[in-house]
Formats: C-alpha cells, structure tokens, sequence
C-alpha cells in the first residue's frame, strides 16, 4: 500500500495579531491519497487558508506533523520550504496571479525556469495546454485574456512541473459561472486524465462538489462531510 | 528567461527606465565632459603651441612647463639666442591673463609669421597700429566678433583688424611693444621661441642653452607635448576625482530611489515569484541584472550625451573650451557609474529578496 501523498496529524498554528494570540489551527488531521481530489470548505476565518499556505510551504506550522509527498514539513528550513515550491506543489490563485509583464509562454516559462527544467515542453504539459485551450495564446499578456482565460493559464503554469500536489485557493472566486464551470471541469479533467492530486480551498459548495471527497472546516478543526 | 524578464520589467515601465537611465547617463556624462575638456584644452593649447613652428621653448627661472607665466625673461636673451648655433629665429612673447584661462598675447608678427610659416586671415589683415588686434576664428565666433568690432581688453577698447585660422598660439593677439607699454613690462617676455636650422640638433642646442640659462626650464617641442596631459595638472585630477565621486552618489541615489520605489510596486509579483520557488538569489538576480541593464543603457545615453556637450561646446564657447572625445574613459565612467548603480540597489534587492511570500502576495 502507497503512504498518502498528504498525511497530517495534530496540525496547530498560532500567529500573533497586535497583541493577541490567534489559533488558526487547532489541531488539523487529514489524509490526501495519490491522485485524490479533494474540496475543503468553510467561511471566512474557519483556518483553510492558513491550512493551504501551510501545505504550500508559504508559512511554517507552529506544531503537529505535516508529511507532503515525504517530506516533513517541520523539519524544513526556509529554503527547505523554497524547494517544496519549486517541484512538490503548484499553485492556482483566486486572482491568478500571473506576472504582468510576460506572455502567457513566458508566465508558464518562467516557472520552469525557478525549477531548474530546460529544454522543450514535454508532450504531456502539450496536451495539458490544448486541453485548457490556451496553446493559441502563449503570445498574448494577462491583459489581454479575460479571467477565466488567465486562471486556465494558472492552472497550466501550475502543473508544468508536474507537482505532486496542486493547491488551488478558491480558483473560480473571481469566475462568473460559466468561467467557473469550466476551470472546475478542466481541473476535474486533470485529475482524471493525468491523476494529478488536487487540493482545493474554497466556501462555495458548488466548485466543492466538482471533488471527490469534501472536508469541512470550521473554527480551526476539519470535520468530513455530512 | 531571466533575461527576458528583466527586459519586459525595464520595458514596463518606459518612462521610469528612460529616466533612471537618463540620471544614470548624467553621471557618465558630468566625467567624460569634464575629463573630454581637460584633454580637449590640453591638446588645443598643444596644437597651438606646436602651430608657433618652433622648435625648442624657453621659459622663466622657476616655471612649470605648462601655465600662465609672468613676462619676466628679459628681452635681451632673445637677441642673444639668435646669435647662437643652429639657430635660424627666436621670438619673445609676452602673455597676459585676462581671468580664468583667457590670455592675450603680445607678440611681433613679422617674426612669429616666418616661424609658423605665416598667418592665414579669414577676414580682415594684421594689426598695424597701437589700437588694433587681431583674433583667431574660435574667439570670433563666440564673442560674435567681425573685423571693424570693437573689442575692451586689460580695460582698453580695440579695434579687430583681422580673423586668423585658428592653431597658431593663441586666440588673441596684440603687438606685444604695446601690451608691455601697458602692462609696464617694457623688455621682458613671458615664453621665447626658438628654431633651428636643423631639428635634429635640438637636444644640443638645449644643452648649450642650459649652460648660460641653467635656471631656465627650456623643452623640445616634444617634451613640452609630453607635458600636456591631465597628470601634469593635479588640480584636475583633483576635481575629476570629486565628479567621480558626485557621479557614483548620483547613480547610487537615483538607483536606490528607482529601485526602491520599483521593488514597493511589485511586492505582488515578488511574491508570485516565491510562490513558484524562487529563492533569495533568484530575486536578486533579476534586480540586480535589471540594474546592471540600465546602468549599462545609462551608459550608452552618457555616452551619447557627452557628443551633445562636445557640440554645445564647439558651438558656443569654442574659444573658451575644447572638449576631446576620450575613448579610453568610456569603461571608466560605465564602470563608476555601475558602481553607483550597484551600491544603490544592494539595500532594496536585499529587502526584496528577504520579503515574506505570503506578505507579498497580500499586497495589493
């Protein structure tokens, strides 16, 4: 049997805010099996955003056990941290967040570039890019792509290393519904075409119910789905 | 495909990079200007001096090669250098500063004009009486002088009769009888020139010299070449070191400033670039090749720059100012000015660099 791409245990975070303590996690268990995809939800201030940076390696915990792809999260440095980015995870934003000042190649590009890859794109990140129905936009800035169009991009960007984990923070939150269909479909596509383990952070159960399992969250602790 | 985006961050921003790069240039230029007119006069007061058609120069007991002297060789000594072997002429000359680098000179026409092989006039002929003088091309058209103009100089008005090429000694010339009778130097000279009846002999027309006149600095036209250069003058080498040293605070301020501000306004894509992996010297090496990259077209612009002060120069104050084109300072200043540029940018690459990825990618 495989060990879990995800595995945490008695996860717990505490930053300080002015003065105050803040419990953002309060003790998080959770299991992502290879090629899972999985929703977890909850409002505003639950803790899954905290939850995502930390499996981003953006944030540190503060204590519990956080194994990613086999490597234990709290024994990681800043660069330790630095290289989780590189090649375990890949990112899709609620607001893109594509470099504006570079072509949809170049965005796609650059991301290689941080990981240290050359050389050609390979012949499965080509059929990603026709399957998102980007390739005939690789020339074009941000701008110029509407915002469904620029979150496709995301996602493309956000696999072309091919991480062992792709962390999405509410990917349709700034979508119409029809934008929003569709990045959820490709991303579905993705998970079932490439078996690539998804991770999505979102409040709104309609994008939760595009995954195969759903986790809730609410004031620092995850409780499954009813 | 750093590179690439170092390029697309420059081109972002069009007016930022044309600016910054413009003050960069302005530091290059303020040093290629100031070392290209140092040279420029050097080399124009050499030609001027080579233009006298001598072949050896002597000037008063305990005078620098190059510089204004007194006139106070007495005259005789010019009688008595033509009298001596291998000497074919000798010409006394009287100098008289006028402020700044400005000179007059007394001079005896007849005998200067068969040393230099003769004066060419553009305009006008040589001064015949005690009022009149004549001009060399560069003075007539910065002081929009023309032959009849009235000119005021050791606060006496003359009249300009002639308009030589320029080359031969000087920018402005009087009878020197004249400018002794004003200056009441009557029988002394500043500078004599000698020439003999065979270049060769130069060496042991000095040491012949030197014998009678051991006081007395007396050159070859060459060694007195050879002493028209920016070394022979640590005034300049003073003052070029203090615009080295405003350039590089120049480029260093107006770095520090570009890039700080530059940093703040992409504290997101900062970010976005940590989100994706990017370590602390992948981020300083995009500033800091960003930097390098306008430094480098700051260069060029300097560069470039410094041809427009050589025309400004040459079109305005062409007689005031000479100013040379010195290829062999344009890696010294790029090079300054980049060490400028470097210092400005270590302190927001640095911050840039260190910043929280999640912070920067909360930054709106």
């Amino acid at each position: 049997m495989t060990e879990p791409i995800i595995a945490i245990r008695d996860l717990r975070k505490t930053f300080r805010s002015g003065e105050v303590d803040v419990h953002a996690l309060r003790g998080v268990d959770l299991t992502v099996e290879h090629g899972e995809f999985l929703a977890i939800v909850g409002p505003s201030g639950s803790g899954k955003s905290t939850l995502f940076n930390i499996l981003g390696g953006l944030t540190p915990p503060t204590s519990g056990t956080v194994i990613i792809d086999g490597q234990d999260l709290m024994k990681l440095s800043d660069s330790g941290r630095t290289n989780l980015r590189k090649k375990t995870v890949g990112f899709v934003f609620q607001k893109y967040n594509l470099l504006p000042t570079l072509t949809v190649g170049d965005n796609i590009e650059i991301a290689r570039d941080i990981a240290g890859f050359k050389g050609p794109l390979d012949q499965q990140f080509r059929d990603v890019i026709e399957t998102l129905g980007i390739a005939d936009k690789m020339d074009r800035k941000p701008r110029q792509l509407s915002g469904g169009e620029q979150q496709r991009v995301a996602i493309a960007r956000s696999v072309v290393n091919h991480p062992a984990i792709l962390l999405a923070d509410e990917p349709t939150g700034n979508l119409d519904t029809e934008n929003s269909t569709l990045v959820l479909d490709l991303m579905r596509s993705l998970n079932k075409k490439l078996g690539q383990t998804i991770l999505m952070i979102t409040h709104n159960p309609e994008a939760a119910a595009f995954a195969d399992r759903i986790v809730h969250m609410r004031d620092g602790h995850l409780h499954a789905a009813a | 495909m750093v590179y690439k985006l170092v390029w697309e961050n420059l081109k972002h921003r069009p007016v930022r990079t044309l600016l910054s790069s413009l003050a960069i240039g302005l530091g290059v230029t303020m040093m290629l200007t100031l070392v290209g007119v140092g040279e420029g006069m050097l080399r124009d007061q050499e030609a001027r001096t080579r233009g006298v058609g001598a072949d050896i120069i002597i000037r008063p007991a305990g005078s620098s090669a190059i510089g204004i002297t007194p006139p106070n060789i007495n005259e005789r000594l010019v009688a008595w250098a033509k009298e001596q072997p291998h000497v074919t002429q000798a010409t006394g000359v009287t100098i008289q500063p006028l402020g700044g680098v400005s000179t007059v000179h007394g001079v005896d026409l007849d005998e200067l004009s068969k040393m230099s092989g003769g004066f060419t006039f553009i305009d006008g002929r040589p001064f015949q009486s005690g009022q009149e003088a004549i001009i060399d091309e560069y003075y007539a058209k910065e002081k929009k002088l023309h032959v009849g103009s009235a000119v005021k100089i050791l606060n006496r008005d003359w009249t300009v009769t002639g308009i030589f090429r320029g080359g031969k000694l000087t920018r402005m010339m009087l009878p020197k009888t004249v400018l002794q009778d004003l200056t009441a130097t009557t029988g002394k000279v500043s500078v004599i020139y000698v020439k003999l009846d065979d270049p060769k002999q130069t060496q042991a027309v000095i040491a012949h010299f030197k014998q009678t006149l051991s006081d007395y600095p007396i050159y070859s036209m060459d060694e007195l070449a050879s002493q028209f250069s920016v070394n022979s003058i640590p005034e300049l080498k003073t003052f070029i070191g203090v615009v080295m040293t405003l350039s590089v605070l120049f480029g260093f301020l107006v770095v520090f400033l570009a890039m700080y501000t530059a940093i703040l306004e992409r504290t997101r894509e900062i970010g976005i670039l940590k989100a994706l992996g990017a370590g602390q010297s992948y981020v300083l090496g995009i500033l800091l090749r960003e930097t390098i990259l306008m430094a480098i077209i700051g260069s060029v612009m300097g560069i470039g720059m410094s041809y427009v002060t050589r025309w400004l120069i040459s079109t305005f104050i062409p007689a005031s100012m000479t100013q040379a084109i010195v290829y062999t300072w344009w890696p010294i200043a790029s090079g300054i000015t980049l060490g400028g540029a470097l210092l400005g940018v270590l302190y927001p690459a640095i911050k840039a660099a260190r910043q929280d990825a999640l912070e920067s990618l909360s930054y709106d």
